[in-house]
């Protein structure tokens, strides 16, 4: 049901390769229309046919929000990934016509701050390149710092670095170059907000230096993109719909349970947002949570599950759905 | 503390040591104790990176000393809130991210210096409160927009146009205070019976 996404249908309009790893993909609307609008920081979820296979996939909108005759995404390609990098990479081309969803924001800024400090590791600089344009355009106060893995691998760093000169600081990985975190979060005026988006432990190490120094929670905003990680098959009974279904070893539940002609909510697919939290019935095994929405009481409890990137191991187990 | 009807009506908490690089209060005579309470429940060294601010009022010389006694690396001793308010502003003004908001006393004291704080970009969650004392409010009138302090009665009088207010919990953080509406607007004569509804 993808709560909230109505679908839209696009065509591919340009495919441009940006470096090693990442490619950055156009779409328009079939109809010639725009856009629906929206704020630096949402995302989309592209669906993929693959064959038998439908992929769903979250990229951050990169585009400037002022102009929504075209959505902008960036894809890393994921070798060891699950293919949906892949196939955006491999089989994506200009005049495919695809469905994305309605764009939602789970990271948006928060328009009160007296000044915004973004920090993006490696591709999770994309929502930035939206939200710094949508702040530049207001004479919004920011300061973007990017860190990458080598210079050829600062994807738009160059691009951002023409923009906005010296309010982006770059840090090369393989020049030893590193945030000194507490100094930059020490330093931040009054009314300062944090945006972090990157690789988990970036996210971690940033939230946690960031309550240590006296950031209140409500000041410090992150996005992860988790893909769902693979495990063992295991078998689900759906209650309320009343099917058993099998969880490939590469599929996660919330799939399966799409495949099985279920219509669950969701929105980040990335177990942050809390949209398709399951109540569990009944269960005889281990969970496996791999969420960042519920609480740790939650997850001891055995009484809720997130289907999009969680798993299980056991005899049994019975969702309502 | 009174009924919630409104929900704007604010809501106070109790202090609790934070994580953070500085801590700066801003108490009353009887807010003074919230933080006397709370330094009890805090970690060794924890007021030598923090700035209170006392408005004494009539408030015993009991409670300076015992602030004091705390360490704290600065603190002030003032009359009123008005005497304190440049000093707090001041101070959010130089203050960076990692500065603590700790509020406690009686209403009045601590919506007025959280307006301060939320003028520094401070949001009024991220803030502790502690609600001590007196229920007195700080009262808005809405006909002539003057503001009232202390006021203990229900309806109340303004003490710039003189209309008789009833006073709502209908509360605003942007001038912290409540809202007074004329009481008797239809029939000045009408006097209904005034009661001492926040003492």
């Amino acid at each position: 049901m993808s709560t909230g996404t109505t679908k839209l249908d696009v065509v591919v309009s340009d495919v441009v390769p940006v470096n090693d790893l990442v490619t950055r993909f156009h779409f328009r609307r079939r109809d010639g229309q725009l856009l629906p609008t929206f704020s630096g920081g949402a995302h989309v979820v592209v669906e993929m046919r693959d064959g038998e296979r439908t992929r769903l996939n979250p990229y951050s909108l990169m585009g400037s929000p002022l102009d929504t005759r075209e959505y902008t995404i960036s894809v890393r390609r994921d070798d060891v990934g699950r293919g949906g990098s892949l196939f955006m990479h491999n089989q994506v081309r200009p005049g495919l016509e695809m469905v994305v969803s309605y764009p939602v924001n789970l990271f948006s800024l928060d328009l009160r701050a007296k000044k915004h400090l973004m920090l993006a590791g490696g591709i999770g600089i994309t929502p930035f390149m939206a939200q710094t344009t949508q702040l530049a355009a207001e004479g919004g106060n920011f300061e973007l710092h990017y860190t990458c893995r080598t210079a050829s691998l600062g994807t738009y760093a160059d691009v951002l670095r023409e923009r906005y000169d010296r309010r982006v600081r770059l840090y090369h990985d393989d020049l030893g170059e590193r945030i000194e975190l507490d100094r930059l979060l020490s330093s931040q005026p009054l009314g300062t907000h944090l945006y972090v988006c990157g690789p988990a432990g970036m996210i971690g190490w940033v939230r946690d230096r960031a309550a240590a120094l006296g950031w209140p929670s409500e000041t410090v905003h992150f996005e992860h993109f988790a893909a769902p990680q693979p495990g063992a098959p295991f078998d689900v009974t759906l209650a309320i719909s009343g099917k058993t279904i099998r969880v490939g070893e590469q599929q996660s539940l919330l799939e399966a349970i799409e495949a099985a002609g279920v219509d669950p909510p969701y929105l980040c697919r990335g177990g942050v947002c809390g949209q398709c939290e399951t109540n569990v019935i009944s269960a005889d095994g281990k969970f496996i949570h791999n969420d960042h929405w519920l609480t740790e009481e939650e997850h001891r409890s055995g009484k809720k599950i997130m289907p999009c990137v969680s798993r299980f191991e056991g005899r049994s187990l019975v969702l309502e759905r | 503390m009174a009924a919630k009807s409104i929900i704007s009506r604010p809501v106070y908490g109790t202090l609790s040591p934070q994580l953070g690089r500085h801590h700066l209060f801003v108490a009353d005579a009887e807010g003074a104790r919230a933080i006397s309470d709370m330094a009890a429940k805090a970690p060794a060294g924890f007021f030598t990176d923090a700035h209170i601010i006392y408005i004494a009022g009539s408030g015993s010389e009991a409670n300076v000393v015992a602030l004091e006694a705390l360490g704290p690396a600065q603190f002030y001793q003032g009359p009123s809130f008005a005497s304190a308010l440049p000093r707090l502003k001041q101070t959010l003004t130089n203050a960076h991210m990692g500065l603590r908001v700790y509020l406690a006393g009686t209403e009045g004291l601590i919506g007025q210096a959280m307006q301060a704080a939320l003028e520094a970009g401070i949001d009024h969650t991220s803030m502790l409160t502690e609600h001590r004392g007196s229920l007195a409010r700080r009262m808005q009138c809405v006909h002539c927009k003057g503001i009232t302090e202390n006021v203990t009665t229900q309806p109340a009088a303004c003490s710039h146009c003189g209309l008789l207010l009833l006073v709502r919990d209908h509360y605003s953080r942007r001038i912290a205070a409540f809202q007074g509406v004329c009481i008797n607007a239809e029939d000045r004569s009408e006097i209904p019976p005034i009661e001492e509804a926040f003492p």
